[in-house]
């Protein structure tokens, strides 16, 4: 009896669209999903939670036909299936957005839509597909190009694209992995109107996310995952709170308040002055960038993503030239000097892309920890680096800042976001830094690696580093720094002390300080 | 030193750099970088002639000149897509491979006199265009007027049609033509086999047309490599490839004639007079070649150049990072 999910409707639950039954999936040295079951109903959001590592994208990943699970089964609308590619599933109306985006970037948006598609058989005619793909969008209320070129647009408007390929696919379920970590608040708000639209025509939604007010603002029910193996299945989302949620996913109490000690800043430590610099595509992306940061303050920079953060970090780290300006590290020039001059000044820096500009992926966590150190003594002997004490160095670290690792020789690329940011910081901190450069440090990560991770900043601003920090979530800018910039267009709008949410986002939108201050008067 | 027929002759033998760059363009737009593509010519040039001799027929000489050079090009789709082993080194390998085969059953094969050739002809009215005529449609091999309409109709493929759009996406996002059902293994085992059946048939064309015969190692005498260097000199486009062909088709040819007057533009011709300067000339495509390859592979400049992003690169579903 109990091999067949009936395809039923109760008195008055919706039916069942996708049950996912007893999942196993090991790789190798993790139990990804041990024995997950999962059900979705049809017409709902389902929240699916979890910390860096529970498993979920693998879970998602099986659902959507890309992974085979080793042990389970999997019943889309009350049939048993057995997905052996993603196209097995994508007839059985599943389509997975997934966390790092599957589009061809030289393709266009209309060529990206059809990819893989039977029709048309031979001849593309695009133009004629322009026209259609612009109305159907319409009529999801995606506003989109057809004709633009992927790399040209927004992760906004690329995360737009790949909803209207799924639904372009007639899927009715839809997984997103993570949507909203890219995206702007302003992006986020169309997402959510575009997802209740969804569901509202019978679309039923697997919704993966960090962040928790999100998941309490969309979701209908919530699924966490804890190491593998489920630890709230369909709890509804209505009356839930943030600290329960927290609880179910880390297993114990998270705090979402900081303890920021009140302590005077000391000697400027960074200074910056008139910065100009271009970006990748030689457009000016600085034009004129002035601002200090002091020994034990946190300084923020917000800004919508794009406004020339990316940029400004690059140059003071080194890694851009800048066109015009000054950088002083200590009252030290290091405008425009190697990367390593920087470093042995007392640069640390936290960049944006930890899994290739912060770490090597291929390379062991020792090899990675060591990369700043590996020159001097005790690791350095004359030519030879001395392995024992490196992999000391490493082990004392996994410990020094709890790092979750199999062993110190697994490779940087088979960490969780969380444990990889972690062994950055750890690399970085462990150098005594006078000036720490963080960028986006804590996105896409789970609430207790946020917590751990925003303590170490604070740990070093009680330590006397200064810190320029970099990032788009307001509330974690609000709640750590002392000081806030606002960028827009690649200008310092104003600067903020007091933490005013509203002034931020007058800033942000390109509204300078000064004229914000004669509208107040 | 008639530029005409410089130039009539450049097109012709620019026919073999033509179909060699063009069958490896769609190898490295599907993500497969062949290095064979030296030895499968050899290979097609060495099988066409030898069935023609043995049958009389250039038509089946051709076809088995193909047929071997997509069958052996799949030894490094398995070793490159199964295995994922390094392409590069696959490719070498494949190609020392070929080329020793060839050498072992072409034994002899110099010495088997004349045979029946690929036919040429004339293109009634087109051949009349002052210029153009002569140089394009005047006493060709059928498989010259072959290659004309291979060249659009590649570009056209690659461009505008269904296969061709989900060519580009395998080379470009492999994951991403996973995701919506495209099974990369297989279309890139078949480019990879339509790469070789184009070297195979460059080689046909070979000793069947272009310069007839078996000689060896000289048959083919590097073009393959040139044919390597033109891919990345036509950035993956069958029309700029054909451009860069015919070009060094007739550069061939005019380094080949520039040492018989004695004489040039009523100058003393240095080339004619010092015979050894010729080498010098000689080597120019091979040099281009190599200062090609050299700045090719120099990843943010194949990156300006727009080298298929996955290019040289197994695809492994659900692989984490790199
Ligand atoms: N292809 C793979 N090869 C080896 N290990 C893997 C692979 N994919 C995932 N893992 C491991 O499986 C576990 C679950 O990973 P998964 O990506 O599903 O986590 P997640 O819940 O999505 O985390 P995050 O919130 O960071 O995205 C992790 O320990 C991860 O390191
Ligand atoms: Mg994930």
């Amino acid at each position: 009896m109990d091999g067949r999910q009936e395809f039923e409707s109760h008195s008055s639950e919706p039916p069942v669209v996708v049950e996912m039954r007893g999942i196993i999936k090991r790789f190798p040295g993790v139990l990804a999903n041990d024995h997950v079951d999962f059900k979705l109903y049809q017409g709902e959001i389902h929240a699916l939670l979890g910390e860096n590592g529970a498993g979920k994208s693998t879970l998602m990943n099986i659902l959507a036909g890309l992974y085979r699970p080793d042990a389970g089964e999997i019943y889309v609308k009350g049939k048993l299936v057995h997905f052996s590619s993603p196209r097995d599933a994508i007839k059985a109306g599943i389509g997975m957005i997934h966390q790092h985006f599957m589009l061809v970037p030289s393709q266009t948006v209309t060529e990206n839509i059809l990819l893989g598609l039977d029709q048309p058989r031979f001849i593309l005619r695009l133009s004629e597909y322009h026209q259609k793909i612009a109305e159907f969008a319409e009529r999801f209320g995606l506003k989109i190009d057809p004709k633009a070129k992927i790399w040209q647009l927004s992760v906004g408007e690329q995360q737009r694209v790949e909803i209207l390929k799924m639904l372009y696919r007639g899927a009715d379920i839809l997984i997103m992995d993570e949507p909203t970590a890219v995206l702007a608040p302003q992006e986020i708000e169309a997402l959510f109107i575009t997802l209740r639209k969804m569901v509202s025509e019978g679309k039923s939604i697997i919704f993966i996310s960090h962040k928790l007010h999100e998941v309490m603002e969309i979701a209908d029910r919530v699924s966490v995952l804890s190491k593998g193996k489920v630890t709230a299945s369909g709890v509804p989302a209505k009356g839930i709170t943030r600290q329960e949620l927290a609880r179910l996913m880390v297993g114990r109490e998270v705090l979402f308040r900081l303890d920021k000690k009140e302590q005077a800043p000391g000697d400027v430590v960074l200074q910056v002055e008139d910065l100009h610099a271009e970006n990748d595509k030689g457009l000016p992306a600085l034009r004129g960038v002035s601002l200090t940061v002091r020994a034990g303050e946190i300084v923020g920079l917000a800004g919508v993503a794009g406004n020339g953060q990316r940029e400004l970090a690059q140059v003071i780290t080194g890694l851009r030239k800048c066109t015009k300006g000054k950088i002083l590290l200590n009252g030290e020039d290091i405008t425009n000097q190697p990367v390593s001059y920087s470093i042995q000044r007392g640069l640390g820096h936290i960049p944006e892309d930890r899994t290739h500009v912060g770490t090597s992926p291929n390379l062991s966590i020792t090899d990675n920890v060591i990369m700043k150190k590996y020159r001097q003594p005790p690791i350095a002997r004359g030519m030879v680096i001395d392995m024992n004490q490196a992999s000391q160095f490493a082990q004392q670290l996994v410990a020094t800042y709890d790092i979750m690792v199999p062993t110190i020789r697994t490779p940087a690329r088979l960490l969780s976001g969380g444990n990889l940011q972690k062994v950055i910081l750890a690399r970085e901190i462990s150098g005594n830094p006078r000036l720490l450069v963080a960028v986006q440090p804590t996105r896409g990560l789970d609430v207790g690696a946020i917590e751990g991770i925003q303590r170490l900043l604070l740990t070093q601003r009680e330590a006397g580093a200064a810190i320029l920090l970099i990032s788009e979530e307001l509330e974690e800018l609000i709640s750590l720094s002392d000081r806030i910039y606002v960028i827009y267009e690649g200008k310092i709008m104003g600067e903020v002390t007091d933490g005013n949410i509203e002034v931020i986002g007058l800033m942000m939108t390109g509204t300078p300080m000064e004229q914000i201050r004669q509208g107040v008067q | 030193m008639d530029p005409i027929i410089i130039l009539q002759a450049g097109v012709a033998s620019g026919t073999v750099l033509l179909f060699a760059t063009i069958g490896e363009i769609f190898a490295e737009r599907s993500g497969v970088l062949n290095l064979g593509v030296e030895g499968m010519m050899l290979l097609g040039a060495m099988s066409a002639f030898s069935i023609t001799v043995k049958t009389g027929n250039p038509w089946l000489g051709l076809l088995v000149a193909m047929l071997a050079g997509g069958l052996i090009s799949q030894i490094h789709a398995f070793i490159s897509i199964h295995l994922q082993a390094d392409q590069v080194v696959s490719g070498l390998a494949l190609g020392f491979l070929a080329t020793g085969i060839s050498l072992v059953l072409g034994e002899g094969l110099s010495k088997a006199g004349t045979v029946s050739l690929m036919p040429s002809f004339s293109i009634p009215v087109l051949s009349q265009i002052p210029i153009v005529g002569p140089i394009f449609f005047t006493r060709h091999s059928v498989l010259t007027y072959f290659g004309y309409l291979l060249i659009p109709a590649a570009w056209y493929y690659i461009n505008h049609t269904r296969p061709g759009m989900n060519l580009r996406a395998i080379g470009e996002f492999p994951a991403a033509a996973d995701t919506l059902g495209i099974n990369i293994y297989r279309l890139r085992y078949f480019y990879v086999f339509l790469g070789g059946v184009m070297a195979g048939l460059a080689g046909a064309t070979i000793s069947l047309a272009i310069a007839p015969g078996w000689f060896s190692e000289m048959t083919t005498a590097g073009q393959g490599w040139i044919a390597v260097g033109l891919v990345i000199f036509a950035q993956w486009d069958p029309i700029r490839a054909a451009f860069g062909s015919y070009t060094f088709g007739a550069l061939r040819r005019l380094i080949l004639d520039i040492q018989g007057p004695t004489t040039i533009l009523g100058l003393r011709n240095p080339f004619y007079y010092n015979p050894y300067w010729g080498f010098f000339l000689q080597m120019l495509p091979y040099a281009f070649t190599i200062i090609v390859l050299v700045i090719g592979s120099r990843e943010a400049i194949r990156k300006r150049l727009g080298a298929p992003a996955a290019l040289g690169t197994p695809y492994i579903r659900g692989e984490r990072g790199l």
